[in-house]
């Protein structure tokens, strides 16, 4: 039964490297900052949610703290990247090709009608 | 399973030299950021990793500091591009 959770945690780690790979492959080929963030931050957060799962499996006995990274990888990454698209907006970073369509901008706006209402 | 380590290891260390070159020649310090969150979760599954292959119970610690610090670095320099610092 050991010996199975640990080839099963063998298997996550080497899924989480190619996640891991091909997120940097993201980083360094896509054109603009916001394609950038999508692909590094989804495809990284699965690589290592899936290699450090695999580490505690390896290894029961860190199973639990492996499992606290997780939890921790889980809920701050996709902070971290929603801050980072929200700073990259409002820096005036434009997106490489032009969007006809910016509902950003319009909520921004009326926020600001709002501010003045109030 | 020395395999596993040794194919896993070499997929992080080309990442690792994917994101910095992006960290080096990005043209936008967005960009400089974006690439420095990936290395420093690349780093934080290859500190849990190297934990495994050496036996060493502390190392996984120094991976969940290092994704707390990682983490906050990126918040902080986001709201100060941001212009709210």
């Amino acid at each position: 039964m050991m010996e199975i959770l640990q080839y099963i945690g063998y298997v996550a780690i080497i899924l989480g490297s190619i996640f891991l790979f091909l997120g940097a492959l993201g980083i360094y080929r896509m054109p603009d900052v916001y394609n950038r963030l999508q692909a590094g931050t989804k495809a990284s957060t699965l690589g290592a949610m899936s290699m450090i799962f695999g580490v505690g499996l390896v290894n029961p006995e860190w199973f639990f703290k492996a499992l606290i990274i997780v939890i921790f990888i889980a809920i701050a990454n996709p902070l971290s990247s929603h801050a980072l698209a929200r700073a990259a907006y409002r820096a005036k970073l434009g997106p490489f090709f032009k969007n006809k369509i910016d509902a950003y901008e319009q909520e921004i706006e009326n926020e600001l009608k709002n501010e003045k209402k109030d | 399973m020395t395999f596993v380590f040794v194919f896993a290891f070499s997929l992080i260390l080309l990442g690792l030299i994917l994101s910095f070159i992006r960290f080096v020649k990005g043209p936008s310090s967005a960009d400089r950021v974006v690439a420095l969150d990936t290395m420093s979760i690349i780093a934080t599954s290859a500190f849990a990793l190297l934990a495994l292959m050496f036996d060493r119970y502390i190392y996984i610690d120094i991976a969940l500091i290092y994704a707390v610090l990682g983490f906050i670095g990126v918040i902080v320099i986001a709201r100060y591009l941001e212009g709210a610092l």
